[in-house]
C-alpha cells in the first residue's frame, strides 16, 4: 500500500514534536527540523499528485478501517493539486520567513515553528480527507493554531484581532459541526463518498436543506465571505509577517476548496442547483462581495490592509465561480484557487521584505522602494498585474473562464463585477505603483505626494532604517541606495514568480490534465 | 396549538439546544464585557455537544455493552437488536468536540489575560478608546 498520503500529513505534525522537544536543546534547531519536515511533506505531496493523474483516485485507510466505519484519507485530482499547492507555499515560506522570525520575534522563534508546523497539518489534513466530522476537527486545529499565531504580532492591536477572530472562527465552525450533526440524523454516516450515495435517495427531506445551510453557512464565515469578512482584516494585517504570508493565500483558499468539495462530492451540483434555487441569490451575494471587497480596498492607506481587502474580493471571484452552475464558472473557481493563491502568495512575499527593510508599509513609508529594492517590487509589479488580470501572468486565465462562464450563464452581473473589480485593482495597484516610483523623497522642494502627514511619518520610518548609512541626514531616504531585502526572501518571491508566469503558459493543461476529468 | 404543544415536547431536546445556542449567540454579540462574551461562547459551543448527546439517545435503550459477552458465546445465543442500545458514536464524537472547545476557550482565556495586562480593562468600548488613542499617538 502507498503510504505517500500518510506520510504527507503527518510528516508536518511529528515535525511539530520534535520542533518543540529540540528547542530545549538549541533554539535553532527548531527551524532545520521544520524546514524538513515541510520538505518531506513537499515531497510526499508531489508524488502523491503524479500518481493520482496517472492512476486516479487515491484511497488511504486510516489504521486500515475500511469505510465507512473508519476514517479514510481520499485524494482525487483536485485535492492532490490544493495539496501540493499548500506544501509548497507552506516550504518556501518556511524558507523565506526565517530572517522575518529572528527580526520579529526573536524569543518566541521555536514555538512560531512548532505553532505553523501544526497549522500546516490542518490545512492538509482539511485538504486530504474523505471524513465530514475528521474535517471539523482539522479545521478547528487550523483555527486555533492560527488564534495563536496572530496574537504573537502586533503588540498593541494583535491580542484584540485574535480574540475577535476566535469570537467569529468558534461561530462559523460551530455552524459547520451543527450541519454535519444534521447529516448524521438523515444519513447514519460521516464518510463523504457514503453520504452523498444516501443523500440522492432523500433529496426533498427539510433536515438535508438545514444540514446543507448550516455547513455552506460555516464555510463561508471560515472564508470570510462579505458580509461575514469583519474579522480577516485586522487578523492578517497585525498577525506577524512570516505567519500571515501564510495565511493569507492558504487558509481562505482551502477553504473554497471545502465548500466545493460540499457541492460537488457531499451534496451533488444536481441538488444545489436543481432542488434548491438558491444560485441566483448567491450569485448575488458573490457580486456584492466583489464590489464591497474592491471599493474597501480603496480607501486603505496601509498596504497590508488593502490587500487584505483584496482578498475579500478575490474570495467573491470563487464562490461566484463555484455557484454559477457551469463547467466553465467552476473550472474558473477551481482555476482561481490555484492563481489567486500564487498571487497573494507573491505580494504578501514582496509586502514581508518591505517591512523587513521599512518596518511598516503605510503608504507613506513606500517613496523610492523601486531604487531601494529592485528586485522585490519587480516581484510586487508582476503579482499586481496578475492580480488585475493582464494576459501573460495566470491570473487573466482563471477570469476569462469565469467571464465566459458567467457569459453562459447569462449572469451579466457577474461578468461585469469582474471587469469592474479588475479596474479598480487597476487603479489600486498603479497608485501604489506610483507612490513607490514617482514620489519622490521628503525633504525635496517638489515632493508632490498628497496627504499631507507623510514627510512627518517619513521621518520615523527614516530613523529605523536599517537600510541606514544616511543618518547623519535624518530625513532624507537612502536615495537611489539599494538596500534589497536577504536573498532566501527574494529567491522564495523569485520562484513563486516565475509559478505564476508557468501557471498562466500552462493554464490549459492543467485545466485539461487536473480540472475537467475532475469534474466529469 | 395542540399541533405546536405536540411539536414542542416530542422535539424538547432540540428546542433547548436552539434556546441555549441563542443564549450563547446574544452574550457573544450583546455583551460589552470579553469575559462574559466568553462564557456566552461555551454556552454556544456547549448548546451543539447537547444535540449530539441528545441525538444518540433511545429510549428504554442501554448502554452499548452486550450483556454477558464474553468471548462471544452468548452473542450467537441472543440476537442483538440495534433498538436495545444507544448509539455510542455521537458521544464519542462529542469527547473531541469538547476537546476542542476546552482548548477554544484556553486560547482565549489568555488572549484575554494578555489584553488585561496592556489595557487593565476587559469592558469593549474602553478598549477601543484606548486602542485608538494608542494610534493616534
Amino acid at each position: 500500500m502507498n503510504n505517500m498520503p500518510a506520510i504527507l500529513v503527518l510528516a508536518p505534525l511529528l515535525g511539530a514534536l520534535f520542533a518543540g522537544l529540540a528547542a530545549w536543546i538549541q533554539k535553532q534547531l527548531s527551524y532545520y527540523i521544520a524546514l524538513t519536515a515541510m520538505a518531506v511533506s513537499c515531497f510526499a505531496a508531489v508524488s502523491v499528485l503524479k500518481d493520482v493523474v496517472e492512476a486516479g483516485t487515491m484511497q488511504y485507510r486510516m489504521a486500515g478501517w475500511a469505510p465507512p466505519m473508519g476514517i479514510e484519507l481520499k485524494i482525487d485530482l483536485l485535492n492532490a493539486m490544493v495539496l501540493v499547492l499548500i506544501s509548497a507555499i507552506a516550504f518556501l515560506n518556511l524558507v523565506a520567513s526565517v530572517k522575518s522570525v529572528e527580526q520579529e520575534i526573536p524569543d518566541r522563534a521555536p514555538s512560531f515553528y512548532v505553532m505553523y508546523l501544526l497549522f500546516v497539518v490542518g490545512l492538509l489534513g482539511v485538504s486530504a480527507t474523505g471524513d465530514l466530522f475528521n474535517l471539523y476537527v482539522l479545521i478547528e486545529i487550523t483555527s486555533l493554531t492560527s488564534y495563536t499565531l496572530i496574537a504573537l504580532g502586533d503588540k498593541d492591536r494583535g491580542h484584540l484581532a485574535a480574540l475577535n477572530y476566535i469570537f467569529i472562527g468558534v461561530i462559523g465552525a460551530s455552524f459547520y459541526l451543527l450541519g454535519v450533526g444534521y447529516l448524521y440524523i438523515t444519513t447514519g454516516s460521516l464518510n463523504m463518498a457514503d453520504v452523498a450515495v444516501i443523500l440522492k435517495g432523500i433529496q426533498g427531506s427539510s433536515a438535508v436543506l438545514t444540514a446543507f445551510i448550516l455547513c455552506i453557512l460555516g464555510v463561508w464565515i471560515k472564508m470570510a465571505l462579505f458580509p461575514l469578512h469583519v474579522w480577516l482584516p485586522n487578523a492578517y494585517s497585525f498577525a506577524p509577517v512570516g505567519f500571515a504570508r501564510v495565511v493569507a493565500p492558504l487558509m481562505t483558499k482551502v477553504m473554497v476548496y471545502v465548500m466545493i468539495r460540499l457541492m460537488v462530492t457531499v451534496f451533488g451540483l444536481d441538488y444545489i442547483l436543481d432542488t434548491l434555487h438558491l444560485a441566483d441569490a448567491v450569485v448575488w451575494l458573490a457580486v456584492t462581495a466583489i464590489l464591497a471587497g474592491a471599493f474597501m480596498a480603496l480607501s486603505q492607506t496601509d498596504l497590508k490592509k488593502m490587500l487584505a481587502y483584496i482578498i475579500v474580493c478575490e474570495i467573491g471571484y470563487m464562490v461566484g465561480g463555484a455557484w454559477l452552475g457551469n463547467d466553465l464558472g467552476m473550472t474558473g473557481a477551481i482555476l482561481h484557487i490555484l492563481n489567486d493563491a500564487l498571487m497573494t502568495f507573491a505580494l504578501f512575499l514582496a509586502v514581508g521584505n518591505i517591512i523587513y527593510m521599512r518596518k511598516q508599509v503605510a503608504f507613506s513609508n513606500l517613496p523610492g522602494l523601486f531604487s531601494a529594492m529592485p528586485w522585490t517590487m519587480a516581484g510586487f509589479v508582476l503579482a499586481g498585474l496578475s492580480i488585475i488580470g493582464v494576459p501573460p501572468t495566470c491570473g487573466f486565465f482563471s477570469k476569462w473562464y469565469l467571464v465566459l462562464g458567467a457569459f453562459e450563464a447569462g449572469a451579466y452581473h457577474f461578468a461585469a463585477a469582474l471587469i469592474i473589480s479588475s479596474l479598480v485593482c487597476a487603479v489600486l495597484f498603479f497608485k501604489v505603483f506610483e507612490i513607490c516610483f514617482f514620489a519622490s523623497a521628503p525633504g525635496d522642494p517638489d515632493h508632490h505626494v498628497a496627504g499631507s502627514p507623510q514627510p512627518i511619518h517619513y521621518i520615523h520610518a527614516a530613523g529605523h532604517d536599517r537600510a541606514g548609512g544616511d543618518s547623519g541626514a535624518g530625513t532624507h531616504p537612502p536615495a537611489g541606495v539599494m538596500a534589497e531585502a536577504p536573498v532566501s526572501m527574494l529567491a522564495a518571491l523569485g520562484l513563486v514568480s516565475i509559478a505564476i508566469i508557468a501557471a498562466g503558459v500552462y493554464a490549459g493543461t492543467i485545466v485539461n490534465t487536473i480540472i475537467l476529468p475532475f469534474l466529469q | 396549538m395542540s399541533d405546536i404543544l405536540s411539536l414542542i415536547v416530542a422535539k424538547y431536546n432540540f428546542w433547548l439546544y436552539i434556546i441555549l445556542m441563542m443564549i450563547g449567540l446574544y452574550a457573544m454579540i450583546a455583551k460589552n464585557n470579553l469575559m462574559k462574551k466568553l462564557v456566552g461562547m461555551n454556552i454556544f459551543q456547549t448548546a451543539i455537544i447537547l444535540f449530539y448527546v441528545s441525538i444518540g439517545y433511545k429510549h428504554g435503550a442501554t448502554l452499548p455493552i452486550i450483556q454477558g459477552g464474553h468471548g462471544g458465546h452468548s452473542a450467537h445465543d441472543a440476537v442483538i437488536r440495534a433498538a436495545d442500545y444507544i448509539n455510542p458514536l455521537p458521544h464519542v464524537l462529542m469527547l473531541t468536540a469538547i476537546v476542542v472547545s476546552v482548548a477554544t476557550f484556553g486560547v482565549a482565556m489568555a488572549l484575554c489575560v494578555r489584553i488585561y495586562q496592556r489595557y487593565q480593562t476587559l469592558e469593549e468600548d474602553e478598549l477601543r478608546m484606548r486602542v485608538s488613542e494608542k494610534n493616534n499617538l
